[in-house]
């Protein structure tokens, strides 16, 4: 520890960081650019100079290592007189649209020149003009409005390890740009937005639509994968205009991906449902609450008077708390056929019990692993934010291995098993090798035979400090899941890794906790083959199903069918008897469980679409409906009591006894894109314009 | 003793009544400034804040670019305004409301504007009989704009060397 004096206040500091940090732990500003505390120092635009007494000439504060003894003044006259300098050097070229330009009222640049800015400009000469380039779908650019701080290059360069922005040029012809001209394609490009102290990059959707005093903030959480990022979402007359990350070192940083800063554009869809219809003869009508519900609680007692034989799906983004009353309701009608994993094919471990998918390792530790098994995942487009923290565990010399249907593009260096038998038997050959090297025999992978490439992953494995291997979604959509959970387990197993499958959807943990799972009845994929009714919670059959045709022939078949549904769509319309409008999640109080387990509750940040009403409150009328005990909450906080006293549950993989295919089934997989993944993400145009929303586009190795 | 003397002489006197009535009888031969409103009328300033308008460019394109300045600024919350992309790619206003009940006529929204687009007339001879029109539009900024545009543009350069 050294001791500092920055403007006659001691402060205590570790030798060699640097003297922003230090002044910023003190609460003492310095105007800055070019320093962001997430990428490298890069001491370019020189607005953060201090006076240090026995300098000479003023030192940027970003790139200079505090000493003990020093001396910083950061107000005195000569720091002053520098900073001015340098802003007024920024201003010359910077030009004067504050008035149309988005970041205006949250701008850096803004801010820093009414402390630092002279009233008058003394530049009369031409300014510099640059050329805006195409962007892509999300990203606005405006170049003249650089100020050349590199923000975005590092960006590229260092978290999302794809360099689609650089400098060509010098000085007074310095150009960020793409170089040829392409869409900025990385999964979390958004972030760029955030970075930038000027308006030279702002959000294309959100472009001229608000000034930034005049939303509202809420906190949420993001609803479209299982990390549970924190985000805020900023609304303007009951209408969410943006979103943007909520730091949280321990989940997000100061990231968000794509998918969760751009999906609220579904929210403001034009498919709304904003009203509750019923279908009566053939004919649909826009009816009140009371006769909507009273309809859905007849037609469902007409069916139940017959059979249990009632389908009830939901969407694994939708809430704890609307989970575990859905699944409440169905069992107090004695329904039991309740599952959401519709991507699913198969489910040879359900017999055995279900096993609650969590990350072991909480996500702040994968950055520290030495050593990534990733069994079936494009982690990078499935969880963008921990695949963050692999690169980050990759980059610091993590050896990452892949076992995948096809090669990806991944943003780090990952080596694959290297074989054409399909990824089962790359996992039993890597399996196999981990036995060999360990002296254990196995019975599965008996008749395996390792090649070299999976002795590498099975050596590393062994050898690394903290290895972990994750089962992804590649795997839970593979018509040989219950072999590769087994296989995995078997590799985590024996080389002494953690074995993480890991949860994709933003609530499939918290759907655990609630129960929605066939424990004594139907999956999702035996309910697609025919029910008599259907209960559907956010979710559209003919693109959230393994089998999509084959579950909108179910629906088509069914004598009723109920839909919780956020949007209006021709082809529900077909088979619905009922349409209940929801509210998405910025509209409804909720709370979803994330990957490590941990519960985030959020509040309502909107209110709901013309008349649609939070998914909880609906089915608790209709438990009332059906005359069903403990349905008498007031608030979501009670539903979610009754919820958290249940745990997670674990399989013991070791135990099953389970045999290998006999073919290579890989081809059966059907990728889905990350940007259809729910309702909401698939009404949001701008993320449809992206390369990544079609899997026939999105970027593959 | 000598006050209570003076006053008595004050009172009896009448001194205060023929100073009031020299007052009276000077501005009875006086030049009468009184106007016959609405046959005649005063003269107004060129800073005279009256009835607003929207302005325009010589080319006839608007001035206003939505940056909603006048919105943030005005004390009365008398503005309303939406913004979009127009087609051409330029920032312009979908929406822009003045209530002229809430409006206070600071001359704030004036002077807030970086592009001189809203602007405070002459005209002050305006009357509302029910609800609803005192909402002025963009439309009907614009055509007040466009109706007076020589007398507000006179105006803004009599008063440019003060500003």
């Amino acid at each position: 520890m050294v001791k500092v004096e920055i403007n006659g206040q001691v402060i205590e500091a570790k030798e060699g960081d640097m003297l922003i940090d230090v002044a910023d732990s003190a609460q003492i500003s310095i105007p800055r650019f070019c320093y962001h505390k997430k990428l490298s120092i890069a001491a370019n635009c020189r607005m953060c100079l201090v006076d240090v007494e026995g300098a000479w000439k003023p030192l940027p504060a970003c790139a200079t290592p505090v000493t003990d003894g020093m001396k910083v003044h950061t107000n005195s006259p000569k720091a002053i007189a520098a900073q001015k300098s340098v802003m007024e050097f920024l201003l010359i070229n910077h030009p004067l649209d504050c008035p149309i330009c988005d970041q205006g009222g949250e701008c850096e640049l803004q801010d820093v020149a009414m402390d630092y800015g002279d009233d008058v400009s003394r530049y009369s000469e031409s300014k510099r003009v640059v050329g805006d380039k195409y962007a892509g779908p999300l990203i606005q650019t405006d170049m003249t409005r650089c100020i050349h701080c590199t923000r975005c290059v590092r960006f590229g360069q260092e978290i999302a390890g794809m360099m689609e922005l650089g400098a060509t040029g010098r000085s007074e012809w310095m150009e960020i740009g793409t170089y040829i001209e392409k869409s900025i394609d990385s999964e979390m490009s958004g972030n760029m937005i955030d970075l930038c102290p000027v308006g030279a990059l702002t959000s294309k959707p959100f472009r001229y639509s608000v000034r930034a005093w005049e939303l509202k903030s809420h906190k949420g959480i993001a609803a479209h994968d299982s990390i549970g990022s924190n985000i805020i979402l900023h609304s303007k007359n009951n209408e969410v205009k943006r979103v943007v990350p909520n730091e949280n070192e321990a989940i997000n940083e100061v990231w968000l991906s794509d998918r969760d800063r751009f999906s609220y554009e579904g929210i403001n869809s034009e498919e709304r449902l904003t009203q509750p219809m019923i279908k009566k003869n053939g004919q649909w009508k826009t009816v009140d609450w009371e006769t909507a519900l009273q309809f859905s609680v007849e037609g469902l007692k007409n069916v139940l008077a017959d059979s249990t034989d009632v389908g009830v799906l939901a969407s694994a983004n939708s809430t704890v708390e609307e989970l575990y009353l859905l699944q409440k309701m169905a069992r107090g009608l004695g329904v039991e056929n309740i599952d959401y994993r519709h991507r699913q094919i198969d489910f040879g471990m359900d017999q055995h019990g279900f096993h609650t998918p969590l990350l072991q390792d909480s996500i702040e530790v994968v950055e520290k692993l030495n050593a990534v098994l990733l069994v079936g995942s494009y982690l990078r487009k499935e969880l963008p934010i921990l695949n963050l923290r692999v690169r980050k565990a990759a980059m610091a010399g993590a050896k990452v291995f892949t076992v995948n249907t096809e090669s990806f593009d991944f943003n780090y260096k990952v080596s694959n098993a290297q074989s054409d038998a399909g990824m089962v038997f790359e996992l039993a050959g890597v399996a196999k090798a981990v036995a060999d090297i360990k002296g254990a025999k196995h019975e599965l992978v008996a008749d395996i035979t390792a090649n070299d490439a999976q002795k590498v992953i099975a050596q590393a494995l062994i050898d690394a400090k903290a290895a972990s291997v994750f089962v992804g979604q590649i795997s839970q959509l593979h018509p040989d899941y219950a072999v590769i959970k087994r296989l995995a387990d078997l590799i985590a197993e024996l080389s002494d890794a953690k074995l993480s499958i890991l949860p994709i959807a933003a609530n499939e943990v918290g759907a655990h906790l609630a129960g929605f799972l066939p424990k004594n009845g139907k999956n999702s994929a035996q309910m697609a083959q025919g029910m008599d009714a259907f209960i559907n919670l956010n979710i559209e059959p003919e693109a959230d199903f393994a089998d999509g045709d084959n579950a909108l022939a179910a629906m088509k078949a069914a004598k009723f069918v109920v839909n919780m549904t956020a949007f209006d769509s021709e082809i529900q319309r077909e088979y619905a008897d009922v349409l209940l409008p929801v509210a998405t999640f910025a509209e409804t109080a909720g709370t979803f469980v994330n990957a490590n387990g941990l519960k985030q509750s959020f509040k309502m940040a909107v209110e709901p679409k013309g008349e649609a009403k939070a998914a909880w409150k609906i089915l608790r009328v209709l438990g009332n409906l059906f005359n069903l005990n403990g349905f008498d909450y007031v608030h979501s906080n009670e539903v979610l009591q009754e919820v958290f006293d249940a745990d997670t549950s674990a399989v013991k993989f070791s135990e099953i006894a389970i045999a290998l295919p006999t073919t290579n089934n890989d081809a059966k997989v059907k990728l889905v894109s990350p940007y259809q993944m729910d309702a909401v993400v698939r009404r949001a145009p701008s993320l449809q314009a992206t390369p990544d929303a079609n899997v026939e586009t999105m970027g593959r190795g | 003793m000598i006050r209570s003397i003076k006053h008595q002489i004050k009172t009896w006197g009448l001194t205060e009544l023929f100073k009031g009535l020299s007052v009276t009888g000077k501005y009875l031969f006086k030049k009468k400034i009184t106007v016959r409103y609405p046959e005649e009328k005063t003269p107004l300033s060129p800073r005279f804040r009256g009835h607003h308008a929207l302005r325009r460019y010589e080319n006839g394109e608007e001035r206003c670019i939505a940056c909603k300045l006048c919105e943030a600024v005005c004390p009365a919350n008398a503005i309303t305004i939406e913004s979009e992309e127009r087609e051409d790619g330029t920032r312009r206003t979908t929406q822009y409301d003045i209530d002229m009940f809430k409006c206070i006529y600071c001359g704030f929204c004036e002077e807030a504007c970086p592009v001189d687009a809203i602007v405070e007339t002459r005209v002050f001879e305006y009357e509302f009989q029910e609800r609803g029109p005192h909402i002025r539009t963009k439309e009907d900024l614009l055509a007040f704009g466009d109706k007076y545009e020589e007398q507000i543009a006179a105006d803004r350069a009599a008063d440019a060397k003060y500003r």
